[in-house]
């Protein structure tokens, strides 16, 4: 049809192409200007300004860098940028420790291993409201599934070693200093999805390497520091950026263990969450949009700085150079 | 390279190391494997738990009390059914299987003293207010009854509307995702037109974007043009591209597709679009797949979207009906954990079915976005 069309036309074969391609990338280009790019200036426009939603655009009053300046002394703001910074201090690198040795492991050539990938990979497709609820009852103070083994396992140690002290689970999700702890180790359940990237990066590592390390009397270990390590680097440097900005993201889980803002004591207000109420529940849209371009600054800085000192990242194609 | 000449015993022992390195690798794995098990087990267990054992310790004396599922189901009391003549039963709740029945049954009597608003009230209630039988007739009965059946009692809500809701955007975003994805992908991978690349680095730039410097403009837009509390917003956006991670997986792909095989097809006549249809389709199916299950548990998931443009909990989607839920019954533990059950075993059955696409798909496309 196109083509009976171009003819009639008169159109060139490349002219046709071309006509083709735009028509092909039209969706994405109309999607572009509605959801991305028009969105993109409309929210720096309002950091610049302050706005309830409600009215209409006339409402619209512009207040220049008082929006940025209200972020030096709110101290929510400072909570929430320092809540998320310990929470994506610990849990990214602790979650790729543990991606990269449950990969290693899982890279093993057992007839069953397919059941175990999929037993890791499970809990990184739940991740959402239901998987929260479950874990506020995981880390409930007196009845949690987390308390009971911590109790247990200090009862086994004072029956056996009687001179040492009992200790008891703290309270989690009910006292601030143990708050971010316990979204750390909910974040660890969902090591799948990293390991399975890993896992693609082992198997991607040619097998001579290792016989030729063998051959050269390298033990396991060394085999593992010197051959799997800088193999795998590229990966875990993708893996990190991803990481760094999805924890910088975090929200579901936030919601639903502190009811929505942030408690206790705001020691669970993580940015997202912050940024969602300041919109959406205290209607200061200006404000909100500034707030989100503050964290598109942080997390433009946060990766250009990890490329930055990515000198430990291995690219084999640069040896051939 | 290992030879027939090399020494027996060297390679016993060689073996017996590996066999023993193999053996410890895979207590470790057995071990792991079960820690990551067990949230799920103990979530499960005490969905089946009388009310009074839900945090009995060890978790698996589990009492199969199978009506907290019932329960759970309808958020506030099971709906009351019409017999045919117009009189309200209290019918066992439809949403179980066979043989579950007589267990909601035995569970009745506890229920009634133990929630005020539970199934023995609205009994009372109902059948007064219930037309006479020459008002109503045989349809009108069964179509209050399924409505009763799908809304709940008073249209207060059940997790069929929450699975239909869910199901029915999933479904949208997944024909909308792999429709404007593959199309605009094609195009990036093939197709020769003035500004091709620097509007394929636009694509990739747009990754970097968080989702909320877009997230507020973007709400605005849709509740100026009132379409707050529908689903277009939630569903429309796919339909304009799908995304830019898809679009850039499923392009290296094309790329990878070699190129003669189009000038075969051109120079056997067939259309451009003929060529994107019936060659490089078929042959990304993998991929497509795996663009697919990923959308699809994107979508189970999302918290935030339907939260910001969905207020009317006829709308809810399952996670934002089990947050209405947790409004309702945080403290009753066993029901909590049924409802969260329920949303979670149809994804857990798509990722089982789908797992082979998950897995080869990250493994063979790269990496997840």
């Amino acid at each position: 049809m196109a083509e009976s069309v171009a003819r009639r036309s008169g159109l060139t074969g490349l002219q046709k192409e071309a006509l083709t391609g735009y028509l092909f990338i039209s969706p994405w280009v109309l999607g572009f200007l509605f959801f991305m790019g028009g969105p993109i200036i409309f929210s720096l426009a309002l950091s610049f300004a302050e706005w309830n939603g409600i009215g209409g655009l006339d409402s619209v009053r512009w207040v220049g860098l008082d929006n940025f300046r209200q972020m030096t002394v709110d101290h929510r703001f400072y909570t929430a940028v320092w809540n998320t910074f310990y929470f994506t201090s610990v849990s990214v690198p602790v979650g790729m420790v543990a991606g990269v040795l449950v990969a290693l492991l899982m890279n093993q050539k057992f007839k069953s291993i397919a059941i175990f990938r999929t037993i890791f990979y499970l809990p990184s497709v739940m991740a959402g409201v239901a998987s929260s609820i479950l874990f506020y009852f995981i880390f409930h103070p007196s009845n949690g599934l987390l308390n009971f083994a911590i109790n247990g396992f200090s009862h086994l140690l004072t029956s056996i070693f009687p001179a040492l002290p009992s200790f008891q689970g703290p309270e989690w999700l009910g006292n601030p200093a143990w708050a971010k702890p316990a979204y750390i180790i909910m974040s660890l359940w969902g090591v799948g999805s990293g390991m399975i990237i890993y896992l693609a990066g082992l198997q991607g590592i040619p097998e001579q390497l290792y016989e030729a390390a063998e051959i050269d009397g390298a033990n396991k270990f060394q085999q593992f520091l010197n051959v799997t390590l800088p193999m795998l680097s590229p990966v875990i440097f993708f893996n990190l950026i991803l990481s760094v900005i999805g924890s910088f993201q975090v929200f579901t889980q936030a919601f639903i263990l502190s009811g929505g803002n942030g408690a206790p004591a705001d020691a669970a207000l993580f940015y997202v969450l912050y940024v969602y109420q300041v919109a959406f529940q205290f209607h200061q849209f200006g404000y909100g949009s500034a707030m989100a371009w503050m964290l598109f600054i942080i997390i433009m800085v946060a990766t250009l700085v990890q490329f930055k000192f990515s000198g430990w990242v291995y690219y084999e194609g640069e040896l051939k150079k | 390279m290992p030879t027939a000449s090399q020494p027996n015993a060297f390679w016993l022992s060689k073996r017996r190391q590996a066999g023993a390195r193999d053996a410890l690798a895979f207590t470790v794995i057995m071990i792991l494997s079960i820690m990551m098990i067990i949230p799920l087990a103990w979530m499960i267990a005490i969905s089946l738990k009388e009310p009074q054992n839900v945090f009995q310790m060890p978790p698996w004396n589990v009492d199969w009390k199978w009506s907290n599922y019932s329960e759970a189901w309808y958020l506030q009391g099971k709906p009351q059914y019409l017999s045919l003549d117009g009189e309200a039963t209290p019918a066992p709740a439809p949403a179980m299987a066979p043989g579950q029945g007589s267990a909601a049954a035995a569970g009745a009597p506890e229920a009634v003293s133990a929630s005020p608003s539970g199934s023995a009230a609205p009994i009372a209630t109902s059948a007064p207010a219930a037309p006479s039988d020459e008002k109503m007739s045989t349809m009108d009965i069964v179509v209050e009854n399924l409505k009763r059946f799908i809304m709940g009692q008073d249209n207060k809500g059940s997790f069929w509307l929450y699975l239909w809701n869910t199901l029915f955007i999933t479904a949208v975003n997944v024909v909308g995702v792999l429709s404007s994805s593959a199309v605009v992908a094609y195009a990036f991978a093939r197709l020769r037109f003035p500004g091709r690349g620097w509007l394929f680095v636009l694509v990739l730039a747009t990754m970097m974007v968080p989702g909320q410097v877009t997230m507020i403009p973007t709400f605005i837009l849709f509740s100026k043009l009132g379409w707050t509390n529908t689903f277009l917003p939630l569903t429309l956006p796919a339909f304009f591209g799908g995304g830019a991670y898809n679009v850039f997986l499923l392009r290296q792909f094309f790329m990878s597709i070699p190129p003669d095989l189009d000038d075969a097809a051109k120079i056997d006549g067939c259309s451009t679009f003929g060529i994107f249809w019936r060659i490089m389709l078929p042959l990304t199916k993998p991929a497509l797949i795996t663009v697919a299950v990923f959308c699809v548990v994107y979508n189970w998931n999302d918290f935030m979207n339907p939260l910001i443009y969905l207020n009317d909990s006829h709308m809810f989607t399952l996670s934002l009906g089990l947050t209405q839920f947790r409004s309702l019954y945080g403290t009753q533990t066993h029901l909590m954990m049924a409802a969260s059950t329920i949303t979670l075993m149809p994804l857990m059955i798509i990722f089982l079915i789908g797992q082979r696409y998950f897995i080869q798909g990250i493994a063979t496309t790269g990496l997840k976005g």
